[in-house]
């Protein structure tokens, strides 16, 4: 690997292993009174935080690295292990960089985790954002319109001067951007996986959670130049798979190297969804609020944590599948994780009629132990191909 | 502990209150209306306890159907073990809510409900999205088993603890955009606001009712156990008699018998008889276990404990907190209904309800049972035990269970520690320092 692409992915690793969150801190201190608010995974506007004048910060738990010596006494063993993890950070003073917490509306976990937050932390900024689960624009686009008014006053509120439409539009467009290249970076990987594996795009994304949006997008785009060049890339005899059910809790990175060096290329997935929930571009022109509410009822991404008012289940998974050529599909989903395992079914059904192969199994962020994922995985891309010579 | 503590008395045919038989004749009677639907050419909604329209389905001619209570129904005629197992065959995963799996592993069987008559399919889902995140995925499920249409109510969450304007406006809009086109088109019939109007003075005059019996437990010694005979006072004002004469009637016959029992001096009436000391207080959070719900209550009265407060029994409804539904005010007030359920209360509201019921109801203690189903309830639940002790000084117990999964209730190790709580609670009383 090329000493640039190696140093690349090495700086975005670093910035996701930093549970001190240096790279926020050096951005708050690179000048007077900057601010920083954290959000939990799915949908949060950033826009409207970064037309604030203020980072957004993903928060998605700590993964296998940190021990956890305070969080597990909050909650009981059968909830899963994002909110541990998060409480964990809390307690231990990493997040008191962060001048405000929101917790969109992904299930009851997350839903009051928002509440022990405002117990735990009463001095700070807490938002519970409830987005509709109704999308239509008489209803649910008027309450969401002032939901997001709520939170403009909010954000400007925090960060001592009010959002201007022009600020919202300028970040409206740098977002734009920022979603349009991460596209790009699914496309390239749907089209050759051996030279833009996902153990190496995922660790790039997830810098976005950290990251001023203007940087993420230089980074992926720098990524998106670099990986190309390695002449070492070369497909190998792997089966195309879609990743399902990693949208809040994350899987630890040796899962995905897993899953890699079982036989699987991953052509498209669901990780960190929230960055590229937009599925296109949000317009920059006219009342920039009222763009964010229609952005949100009629370009929303399909997942678990979301209402889907047709009753077409699965859909999108299907045209995944077909779009990126994948050969199966793989739900890997959070142990306790209501709202992946309760989808789970129905997009089974879906792929049944489809005649689309699938396998599952469960992870937490801190699964140390990848041998029978190895297995499983390994003998459901031999099984593909078999079926596929047949 | 057990042998220190007073035993009931044996029970006898005059145990049977008129409200217990009342209100058996009631259920009865709705079962078997739905069972006779498709014959009968009646219009079947399926909906949920929390945020429930019953007033509103009843004003078309509609019969509810409540999946919870027939999962609680089934837990507690032992059949939901079989029903999980049947949904898990079928993919469901084990960490999911039993109620869910009880629900569809009781469809994949046949659909026979708890009285054993066959249950009609859904005409329509009426999915109220209610302080559970649950109950979306639930319904979603079942629209894809029966193929029938969903009207979704989305009731945004009171993080807060303050209904605002602007979430009453987002319901209202709703119903009339949503729910109602739909319950028109199901049922064949017009929106009647007159006749909704005059079914929520019923359910007002009900709730009146519900209230004075709940609140008889600040007397000491309490007439009433408020959770495990509690579930039984809120069952027809949770279910399918909110709005009707029939659940006006029950609660004026309950509230007579209550009245009788205080004049008397007696307590909780419970599967054994009068419960006839009280040694302990206690306030409850969380639902009951239902596969051994008896066998549980028996842990509690057997030791001379009386939970004299439950938040579990204002899931349909927190009316003790002054809620009335308003027919002046129809679509408004079931918004407001809908927002004031307890599980679409933010953590630090519930903290102060509970925290208000451990004054309020002069608690010596409080319990809280965990429940592996249901992450609404139980998130949360162990930074509560710390406040609320905090804040009140009283001691609270924690335990952990399920709905109606029978693999989730350690009968010996729940009883240990309940047995180990009330004697810490005795010790607290005779100054000692644990």
């Amino acid at each position: 690997m090329s000493p640039e692409l190696t140093n690349l992915i090495t700086h975005a690793q670093e910035l996701n292993d930093d549970f001190d969150m240096t790279a926020v801190r050096t951005w708050k201190q690179a000048e007077s009174g900057r601010k920083a608010i954290g959000h939990m995974p799915m949908y949060v506007p950033r826009e409207l935080i970064h037309a604030a004048g203020i980072l957004p910060v993903g928060i998605v738990g700590a993964g296998e690295r940190l021990e956890i010596i305070r969080g597990d006494a909050y909650f009981q063993s059968y909830i899963c292990h994002i909110p541990r993890s998060t409480i964990e950070l809390a307690l231990s003073r990493r997040l008191d960089v962060l001048d405000g917490m929101l917790f969109p509306s992904i299930c009851d976990v997350i839903r009051n985790l928002s509440g022990m937050w405002a117990m735990l932390f009463p001095e700070r900024y807490v938002r519970y954002v409830d987005l509709p689960q109704n999308f239509e624009p008489g209803a649910g686009g008027i309450y969401w319109r002032r939901e997001l008014e709520i939170l403009r006053e909010d954000f400007g509120r925090l960060s001592g001067r009010p959002i201007e439409d022009a600020a919202l539009r300028n970040s409206i467009a740098v977002y734009n951007e920022n979603r349009s290249t991460i596209r790009e970076l699914y496309r390239a990987r749907s089209r050759q996986p051996w030279v833009y594996p996902t153990s190496e795009v995922y660790v790039l994304l997830r810098a976005g959670n950290l990251l001023p949006p203007e940087d993420h997008t230089a980074l992926l785009r720098e990524y998106l130049h670099l990986a190309p060049l390695e002449t070492d890339r070369r497909d190998r005899d792997q089966s195309r798979v879609v990743l399902v059910g990693m949208f809040c809790e994350q899987p630890p990175l040796g899962l995905l190297l897993t899953l890699e060096r079982a036989g699987c290329w991953v052509v498209d997935d669901d990780l960190l969804l929230g960055l590229r929930w937009i599925l296109g571009d949000i317009l920059c022109a006219g009342d920039p609020l009222q763009a964010l509410v229609e952005a949100f009822l009629t370009q929303s991404a399909e997942t678990a944590a979301r209402y889907l008012p047709n009753g077409q289940h699965g859909l999108a998974l299907v045209d995944s599948v077909r779009r990126n050529r994948a050969e199966g599909v793989i739900f890997c989903s959070p142990s306790f994780c209501d709202p992946a395992l309760l989808e789970q079914p129905m997009l089974m059904t879906r792929l049944d009629r489809e005649g689309i192969p699938h396998t599952q199994f469960k992870y937490s962020e801190d699964t140390g132990q990848f041998a029978v994922i190895r297995e499983q995985a390994g003998t459901f891309s031999d099984s593909i191909r078999l079926w596929s010579q047949a | 502990m057990t042998a220190a503590s007073p035993s009931p008395r044996v029970p006898t045919e005059g145990d049977k209150e008129p409200s217990m038989l009342l209100q058996k004749q009631m259920i009865a009677g709705h079962y078997t209306a739905l069972s006779r639907a498709p014959q009968e050419g009646r219009k079947v909604v399926y909906t949920f306890v929390p945020g429930n329209l019953t007033e509103l389905l009843r004003s078309f001619d509609l019969l509810p159907v409540l999946p919870e209570i027939n999962a609680l129904q089934s837990g507690m005629r032992k059949l939901s073990g079989d029903y999980i197992a049947e949904a898990e065959k079928h993919g469901h995963s084990e960490d999911v809510c039993t109620y869910v799996k009880c629900d569809i592993g009781m469809l994949k069987k046949g659909n026979i409900g708890p009285t054993g008559e066959r249950l009609p399919p859904p005409d329509l889902l009426l999915l109220s999205y209610t302080g559970c995140f649950t109950f979306m995925k639930w319904f979603e499920l079942l629209r894809q088993e029966y193929d029938c249409p969903v009207a979704m109510l989305h009731v945004p969450y009171q993080s807060e603890g303050r209904i605002l304007p602007y979430h009453v406006e987002y319901i209202v809009q709703q119903l009339r955009t949503e729910v109602i086109p739909k319950l028109e088109q199901v049922s064949g019939r017009r929106y009647d606001e007159d006749r909704l109007r005059d079914m929520l003075r019923l359910s007002a005059q009900a709730e009146d009712d519900l209230v004075w019996v709940l609140e008889s437990a600040k007397h000491v010694p309490s007439p009433i156990d408020a959770y495990f005979g509690g579930v039984y006072y809120i069952g027809p004002m949770f279910t399918a008699f909110r709005g009707t004469a029939e659940g006006v009637s029950y609660y004026r016959v309950l509230r007579e018998e209550v009245e009788g029992r205080l004049r008397e001096g007696l307590g909780p009436l419970t599967p054994e008889g009068s419960q006839e000391k009280e040694r302990y207080r206690l306030v409850m959070e969380g639902p009951p276990n239902w596969t051994s719900f008896r066998e549980f209550w028996k842990m509690f009265y057997d030791e001379g404990a009386v939970i004299v407060a439950s938040s579990y029994t204002k899931v349909g409804g927190l009316y003790d907190g002054g809620f009335r539904h308003d027919p002046q005010r129809p679509l408004e007030t079931l918004a407001e209904y809908c927002l004031g359920c307890y599980t679409n209360l933010g953590l630090p509201t519930r903290l102060a309800l509970l925290e208000r019921y451990i004054r309020e109801y002069r608690a010596d203690g409080f319990m809280i049972n965990s429940i592996k189903s249901c992450n609404s309830f139980s998130v949360g639940q162990l930074l509560i035990l710390r406040q609320l002790e905090q804040r009140t000084g009283v001691p609270g117990g924690f335990i952990e269970s399920d709905l109606v999964d029978p693999r989730y209730f350690s009968a010996a190790n729940i009883k240990n520690r309940i047995e180990s709580y009330l004697q810490m609670l005795d010790q607290k009383r005779a100054g000692v320092n644990a």
